[in-house]
Order: C-alpha cells, then sequence, then structure tokens
C-alpha cells in the first residue's frame, strides 16, 4: 500500500491531523492498536466531560471523537485497527510501516501521535511472572488452538475475562475463572452464559486473588490464591490468563532511532518535526519547552505539521495559505461549496 | 486544611497539608508523594492510585460507589479497605486521615 501520510494513533490528535492534512491534499492512513478510533478519549473517559475543547463548552470523550470523525470524513482517511507499528524503515523519499499484523505501508510522512503510547495488557507484579509469558502466561488469545485440552486459569470478572472463559470453554480441557469478588464488570449476557456453565459444571468459578506462581522453565504447574477469608489454596493449572484492564507503553517507537527524552519525542515549535526529517511528532508524545498535555496543544501542532509535510509530499509546489471561511478550494474540499 | 498521612511500602511516613475539595490523589500527586501513579489523571479510569485506607478513618471516607468497585478489579491485592484515591474528596473532616500506598500500582 502507498499513500502520502501515515498517521500512528487514532486519538482526538491524529485524527484532527487527518483534516489539517486532507487541507493541503495529503491523503493519510491512521494506525491504532485499540479496535476503534478515539484513543484515551474512547478507551479511558467515553463518559467524562472535557471543558477545555475551544468553542464546545462541554463534550464527552465520545462526542469529540464522533464530532472529529465527521470533520474529518471529506478526506476519506484509510483506518488499520487492531494493529501496533513494529518497525519503520526508511526509503529513499520517504517511510515503510510494518505492523503486527502484516499490513505494510509506504508514506513520504510519517505522523506519531501516539499519545501516552499503545494500549497494553496490565502485567500483575507477581514475582517471576515474566519467565511466564509467552509459555503458560498469556494476555491474549492469538491462536485457540494453543489451548486445546489445557488447564486453563483465567482472572479477573471484565469483558475480556468472561469472553474468553466463554471462547475457551469448548476448546480446553478445563476452564477456571477466578475473580476476587462475585460481581462483574461485564456485558450481562456473558456474565449468564458464564453462570450457566458454572452451573452445569462446565467451569469452575473461585474467589479470590493471585499472589504466587509455581512452575519451572516457563511452564506454570499451580498458582496460590488468597481467599476472600484471607486463607490461602494452591489452584493447578497449565495456562493462566490475567486480565487486570490496559496500560500504555511507549512500545517500538523507542526502537526506530529517534531522539527521546523520558520516553517522549523532543521536537521544534516551528513543524513538530522530530530528530529526522519527514517524521513528526504531534500530541502528548512529543515534548519542548513549555509543552501543556492538553487536546488543544495537539491540533495546533498538527496544523503546522501539515504545512510543512507539504513540502515533503509536494517538493515543487508553493503551498499558499488559506481559510476555510473564504478559500473556495479549501470548501471544495471540505464537500461545502 | 486537612493533613493527610501517607505511609509508603517502605514505612516512610510522608504528611501533606490538602485543601478540602481536592481528592486524596492530587494532594498525593501535586507533593510529589511516590507510589500514587494516576495514570488516567482522575477519572477513574486506571486503578493506579490505590490505597489502603487506615482502620480509623474507613467510616470517614464512605465506602466506593460502583463505578469505582468495578475499577478497582483492575488493581493488585485488593482488600476490603482498598480505596482509589482519586475517588476520596477531601473535607476538614479528613483532617489526620491515613492511607497506606501498596508496593506496587499496576
Amino acid at each position: 500500500m502507498k499513500t502520502d501520510a501515515i498517521i500512528i494513533g487514532g486519538g482526538p490528535v491524529g485524527l484532527f491531523a487527518v483534516f489539517e492534512l486532507g487541507l493541503v491534499d495529503i491523503n493519510a492512513h491512521v494506525i491504532d492498536i485499540l479496535d476503534r478510533p478515539g484513543g484515551q478519549c474512547t478507551e479511558l473517559y467515553p463518559e467524562k466531560p472535557i471543558y477545555d475543547i475551544p468553542g464546545l463548552t462541554v463534550v464527552t470523550g465520545q462526542e469529540l471523537t464522533d464530532k472529529l470523525l465527521d470533520q474529518i470524513k471529506p478526506f476519506g482517511a484509510e483506518f488499520h485497527f487492531n494493529q501496533r507499528v513494529e518497525t519503520l524503515d526508511r526509503l529513499d523519499g520517504g517511510f515503510r510501516i510494518t505492523t503486527d499484523a502484516g499490513t505494510v505501508i509506504e508514506a513520504k510522512v510519517v505522523v506519531i501521535a501516539a499519545g501516552g503510547g499503545s494500549f497494553t495488557p496490565k502485567r500483575p507484579p507477581l514475582s517471576r511472572i515474566e519467565a511466564y509469558e509467552g509459555k503458560s502466561v498469556f494476555y491474549s488469545v492469538r491462536k485457540m488452538e494453543n489451548f486445546r485440552g489445557r488447564d486453563v486459569l483465567i482472572v479477573g470478572g471484565g469483558d475480556s475475562a468472561l469472553d474468553w472463559t466463554l471462547n475457551l470453554q469448548p476448546v480446553a480441557k478445563s476452564i477456571t475463572l477466578l475473580h476476587r469478588r462475585a460481581e462483574f464488570r461485564a456485558a450481562p449476557a456473558s456474565v449468564q452464559k458464564m453462570l450457566t456453565l458454572v452451573e452445569s459444571g462446565d467451569v469452575s468459578f473461585k474467589l479470590g486473588q493471585v499472589t504466587e506462581l509455581h512452575g519451572e522453565d516457563g511452564q506454570l504447574r499451580s498458582v496460590t490464591v488468597k481467599g476472600p477469608d484471607g486463607a490461602t489454596f494452591e489452584q493447578p493449572t497449565e495456562i493462566m490468563m490475567p486480565f487486570f484492564g490496559l496500560t500504555m507503553k511507549l512500545g517500538p517507537v523507542a526502537d526506530w532511532g529517534l531522539e527521546l527524552h523520558e520516553n517522549l519525542i523532543p521536537v521544534d515549535t516551528e513543524k513538530f518535526e522530530t530528530s529526522e526529517k519527514g517524521i513528526f511528532a504531534i500530541g502528548d508524545i512529543n515534548t519542548y519547552p513549555g509543552k501543556l498535555k492538553l487536546i488543544l496543544s495537539g491540533f495546533h501542532e498538527a496544523a503546522l505539521m501539515a504545512q510543512q509535510a507539504y513540502h515533503y509530499v509536494y517538493p515543487d509546489k508553493k503551498l499558499v495559505f488559506q481559510y476555510t471561511t473564504s478559500s473556495t478550494s479549501l470548501q471544495k474540499k471540505l464537500g461545502v461549496k | 486544611m486537612a493533613r493527610i498521612t501517607y505511609i509508603l511500602h517502605d514505612g516512610t511516613e510522608r504528611v501533606v497539608e490538602a485543601e478540602p475539595g481536592m481528592t486524596v490523589m492530587e494532594a498525593a500527586v501535586k507533593n510529589s508523594v511516590p507510589g500514587i501513579a494516576a495514570e488516567c489523571g482522575g477519572a477513574c479510569a486506571c486503578a493506579t492510585c490505590h490505597v489502603y485506607v487506615d482502620e480509623a478513618w474507613r467510616e470517614a471516607t464512605g465506602s466506593p460507589e460502583q463505578m469505582e468497585e468495578d475499577m478497582l478489579d483492575f488493581a493488585f491485592d485488593v482488600r476490603s479497605e482498598s480505596r482509589l484515591s482519586c475517588q476520596i474528596k477531601v473535607t476538614d473532616a479528613l483532617d489526620g486521615l491515613v492511607v497506606r500506598i501498596p508496593e506496587k500500582q499496576i
């Protein structure tokens, strides 16, 4: 696939970058690890009111995302969800990115709008858990077959924990669901299905929290569980899947050879370009003297970034600055003329 | 003003003066008390400002609402005295409050 600009991150700033780039005839592809646009706005606080978006007295994270999607609709950006950009290669006159889902895109400029980084599953702070990860401790299911005939312990009480309890139950030898309380913060239909499986004896449900892992060479044998009464018991299992929500990690961006400062990407305040020409960083992920991590700052950064990006995408053309209020050509692009 | 004592996991005590209306999380972050991550900035959306409320203060701080109780599912080593400090509003009645910070926020 080839395009003009790759935007890494589909949060509010990444979305508005589509708009600013679109105004100057730059097509964009947006890549995000989540399954929908909005970034932190929709993942962390969809219902939470935001009061400092200029012109909008109050707007929720979800509403702002919906409004931005509406605003960028005329530019037809292509979205690639559920994937994380792993590698960034330099080409003659551009870049090539590859995602963990195998998507390969070439573009003239790259815009990193990755916020606090990519959302990754939280790792419970259990001693030596790293040694088991990928062998007998998993945070996601890539291939259901790997769970066939195994004893699986699922920890948590949210949608992910319940979805995988239901999905793996027909495949696994046994499923034990472990949660700290008998209430579940998940879709009522999933909870009902799970309870039915518990009643029929197809799923075992236990109350408690894991305190220790036991096994060798990355292979789990059992875990120690502290029950609600404080007493502990051993739970034998071959596989554990902890679901404690998501946290943000910088991820592979750190390995792309860009200058970093305390996990942020330094940029200039004229073009918001990184230490490498053609690679920009806007929004919460960048840093410069006086930086404020506000959505509105990211919007401003997107506008200035687009001006410079134009020179890379159209090296022979001169960019004439225009207002959307008066320019017929901009209004045509927006589909209002 | 309310004086809040944060007992860190290693036993160190940090006492801060908090203004009524702030949250126990904000008072900690503003005074650089270590061990309170508050990744989401107080939206009750991350469980990284987990604290244990001292026995004597359980009643005064109240019990978690549904949203907070749900979010505590994402914390580690949750106990009956567990709270998310972004959901405890400082009032004059909480002058002297003591909370313990867990070993790790996840």
